[in-house]
């Protein structure tokens, strides 16, 4: 059986066009993304193992994580700041590497572009709900049923 | 016409027996060689070659016992055979090295020797490939001197500390061993690859070239030196043993420097 091919002539200038680029990019996105990635990474670090430290370590440590705790820790300004850089950084930090492993490994325009829907949609959904219940979290909701709140709410 | 000169002599007599170095091991391999092409099947297969090699052989001498003496139609480049035309870089046993550089003695030839074309770029027949998409990154980069002053009437003079800044990068021989490794480039072959940036790095960092911003510019592109993820296969594959990864870290500081 002969499967005709067409093969073209080496030397021809031709480039597959899979390969071919199209146009070139305006701006400093990328690199700016990947200083984002290692400036973001190293405040991390001091972030998250401080968290750990605090919540995990100090006092009676892990035992004493409840409502009442947090609730807490959200009433210091501090604290708010601290949460919301860590949430803030590790969302757009992972978000980021994720959109990078996005790009390294899906090979069709297409699947890209609803990953990174999905991705950014995610992202967008955790950022603004977890600023809004760092700003507004409150331990004893009204109107919650009686047992599932803590022991220091005031009673309904 | 002249008469034909008879060749001279040998001034230097060898006694039988010396000169050689003594008999040289020979031993039995299973070269698997990845074959392909199109105007027969669009599938590719393996063939394998059961050969008789020497020592002192290379897996470009395997190819070539298997191509003269079993079967004329396997294909592969190759020019120098001496590590210096950048012809031949295959995946050989699943890494990328030059066939002309990878003595048969220091593989493991109790098992079957893998040879397959480099990948990431589209193959056209058996090991050869198609380079373009390569040459075309490489292009893209400007691989030559530009320089805006007069031009000299001597040589263009240069210290020994400037030279010793860009010596590594100039070993390139334009393999693409480091840029088939990378596992950015098999995704779509649309970063412009290791090599493309060890050889902008050859001329960014040459005191007597004056189009570094326009290189640095150029790889500041999206699929440029920020697609590259340090993931060191480059540095691994490379056979003139570049500190690849090194080179394009020092394009990433240079571009950073410049614009901050
Ligand atoms: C603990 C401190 C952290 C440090 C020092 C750090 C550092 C880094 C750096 C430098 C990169 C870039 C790698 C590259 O460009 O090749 C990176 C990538 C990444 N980081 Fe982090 N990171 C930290 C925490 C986190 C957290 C909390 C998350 C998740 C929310 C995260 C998720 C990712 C992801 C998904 C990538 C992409 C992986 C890749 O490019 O291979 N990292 N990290
Ligand atoms: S940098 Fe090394 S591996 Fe890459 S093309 Fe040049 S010689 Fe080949
Ligand atoms: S044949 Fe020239 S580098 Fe191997």
């Amino acid at each position: 059986m002969a499967v005709s091919s067409e093969i073209q002539a080496p030397r021809s200038g031709r480039v597959a066009p899979k390969y071919t680029r199209h146009g070139s990019s305006r701006g400093n996105f990328e690199m700016l993304a990947w200083l984002f990635m290692r400036v973001s990474g190293l405040v991390l670090v001091v972030l998250i193992f401080g968290h750990l430290f605090v919540n995990l370590m100090v006092g009676e440590g892990v035992h004493a994580i409840d409502f009442g705790f947090v609730a807490g820790k959200w009433a210091d300004p501090f604290w708010q700041i601290w949460d919301l850089a860590m949430l803030w950084l590790a969302m757009l930090h992972g978000t980021n590497g994720v959109r990078t492993i996005i790009n390294d490994y899906a090979d069709k325009d297409g699947t890209r572009f609803w990953l990174k829907t999905v991705l950014y949609a995610a992202t967008a959904v955790i950022i603004v709900l977890g600023t809004l219940v760092i700003f507004t979290f409150n331990p004893c909701p009204p109107n919650a049923a009686a047992e599932l709140l803590p022991s220091f709410c005031p009673a309904p | 016409m002249t008469a034909e000169t008879v060749e001279p002599a040998s001034k230097v007599e060898l006694a039988p027996g010396v000169g050689g170095g003594g008999e040289i091991p020979s031993f039995d391999i299973t070269l698997k060689v990845r074959r392909y092409n199109p105007e027969v099947s669009e599938e590719a297969h393996w063939d394998d070659f059961k050969l008789t090699m020497y020592g002192t052989d290379r897996v470009l001498d395997a190819l070539h016992k298997a191509k003269w003496e079993h079967d004329g139609s396997v294909s592969f480049r190759r020019s120098c055979a001496h590590g210096v035309c950048g012809s031949d870089a295959m995946r050989i046993n699943g890494r990328n090295r030059l066939a002309c550089k990878t003595l048969l003695k220091d593989l493991d030839t109790s098992k079957p020797i893998l040879v397959e074309p480099i990948k990431g770029l589209p193959v056209e027949k058996d090991l050869i490939v198609d380079m373009e998409p390569f040459f075309q990154s490489y292009r893209e980069i400007m691989p030559f001197l530009i320089n805006s002053g007069h031009e000299p009437t001597r040589e263009r003079l240069q210290s020994a500390e400037d030279r010793e800044r860009f010596d590594d990068t100039t070993k390139c021989i334009l393999c693409a061993a480091c840029t088939s490794s990378c596992p950015v480039f098999w995704t779509d072959g649309q970063y412009f690859g290791p090599a493309a940036i060890v050889n902008a790095h050859r001329f960014i960092f040459d005191s007597r070239d004056d189009a570094g911003d326009m290189r640095l510019e150029i790889l500041n592109d999206k699929e440029g030196v920020w697609r590259c993820r340090t993931v060191f296969n480059c540095t691994e594959a490379c056979p003139r043993g570049i500190q690849v990864t090194k080179a394009i870290s020092e394009v990433k500081n240079a571009v950073l420097n410049r614009k901050i």
